[in-house]
């Protein structure tokens, strides 16, 4: 049985542990609401490029001329993929679930005998996938130094990951990341980026693009668009990995605020017994020793 | 009144303008274009240059680094991998560019690398060192 000091002292430090997971939660809301915007400001961007990167890869896809960032090398035996995760824990199950996905992916390529390389992007997912394809790790990308994350970012992993491709290091790669649905739910996603695939746009802009004006050709266009395409893809899922961190962290502080408080009231209670039974005791004492008189 | 068209200027990180035009220059990588109302459905890639939107309410003119321009029924879209209004464009700033350029054309020639990739970096060195005399800044 601990002593009335011992709990006093336990109650105190669930106390400065809850404020300290309720100052984070609100710091995660207010960088929420911060990621969101940058998310929806880029979205502008992205449905644009993929609305025109859709039809001119229709139109010139089909075509034995088409880039290999398109077309493929033509096999499939060695997959790159991208692992984006968070540079800081205490955002439940954010980086874990990523780094999850990509680990069963990944046995999955290895059990059907293809090579796995693996670029991370991230510390935690670094270290949750180091003990397990710690070997299989081909590259990082730290971005713990950057505050806010821009298209420049994006852009040099993508020039990383363009220069492996254009060596001929992989024939596939695949991102992987969390994306932002709501405040608890984040959906960890793997998404190909090379060889491109475009989804056709919804509201039938494809259709339209068949008369369109190339100049230069159409094919030099997607030449020169495929490459900024990965980047965006790229910058999109850092977007979205930003906002699902900070949904993932708020609601976990949330969680253990709450938890906090259930702790505290329990110390509370299990305080306010034995001080009780301390009274209760010392009471016995004193009545005894005047009976005993 | 001429026409006018909707024009949007959009970068990866956000929407840098939007609004009805009457033209739009557009430096495009095979010459320059200019755009107006009706103009037949057209998609170009860009060379860094100056953008120069003509509305009813006045002339801006946004420098782009690269990217491309699609010209469809419903209006213009440039999607810019940078853009800057000219306004707050300053040498430094284009120093910037013209650094970023110069290192690019040094590492893919050194790199050797396939594809005219060395080509295309001096032309974008020499397109940003243009532009600069372009701008008497």
């Amino acid at each position: 049985m601990p002593s009335l000091k011992d709990l006093k002292i336990r109650i105190e430090s669930v106390k400065s542990t809850r404020k300290i997971t309720k100052a984070m939660q609100m710091v995660a809301a207010a960088k929420l609401r911060r990621a969101q915007e940058a998310a929806e400001d880029a979205r502008p961007y992205a449905e644009r490029f993929n609305a025109v990167m859709a039809g001119l890869a229709a139109s010139v896809g089909g075509s034995d001329s088409a880039p290999k960032l398109l077309a493929g090398t033509g096999n499939d035996q060695v997959h790159l993929l991208v692992v984006m995760t968070a540079e800081r824990g205490l955002c439940g199950g954010f980086n874990s679930n990523i780094a999850k996905l990509a680990r069963v992916k990944a046995q999955e390529l290895v059990a059907a005998g293809k090579t796995v390389k693996i670029l991370t992007v991230g510390k935690k997912g670094r270290d949750a996938l180091k003990r397990d394809l710690g070997d299989h790790f081909v590259g990082h990308v730290d971005l713990s130094e950057v505050k806010r994350v821009g298209y420049a970012n994006a852009q040099d992993i993508a020039k990383d990951v363009l220069a492996r491709f254009d060596g001929g290091e992989f024939d596939v790669a695949t991102i992987f990341y969390a994306k932002f649905v709501n405040v608890v739910t984040q959906v960890p996603t793997a998404q190909q980026v090379i060889p491109a695939s475009f989804e056709a746009a919804e509201d039938g802009a494809a259709s339209g693009t068949a008369d369109y004006d190339y100049e230069p050709g159409e094919e030099a266009i997607l030449a020169d668009l495929l490459p900024r395409g990965v980047a965006t893809q790229i910058f999109a899922a850092l977007l979205e990995n930003g906002a699902s961190e900070q949904g993932a962290r708020m609601s976990a502080m949330d969680n253990a605020t709450r938890n906090a408080g259930d702790m505290i009231d329990k110390l509370t209670i299990e305080f306010n017994r034995s001080r009780q039974a301390v009274i209760t005791n010392e009471l016995i004492e004193i009545i005894s020793g005047a009976e005993a008189l | 009144m001429a026409d006018t068209m909707q024009f949007d200027l959009v970068s990866p990180e956000r929407r840098l303008a939007s609004l009805p035009v009457t033209a739009v220059m557009i430096p495009g990588a095979e010459g320059d274009m200019t755009a107006m109302a009706n103009h037949a459905p057209t998609i170009t890639t860009l060379r860094p240059g100056v953008l120069r939107v003509e509305s009813p309410e006045g002339t801006s003119e946004y420098l782009v680094t690269g990217g491309f321009a699609e010209i469809g029924a419903d209006g213009l879209s440039v999607l810019a991998e940078k853009a800057i209004p000219m306004d707050q464009m300053t040498r430094a700033h284009l120093d910037e560019l013209i650094e970023e350029a110069r290192t690019t054309y040094k590492t893919v020639q050194e790199t050797d690398q396939p594809h005219g990739l060395v080509e295309d970096a001096a032309k974008l060195l020499a397109d940003m060192e243009a532009l600069g005399t372009h701008m008497s800044l």
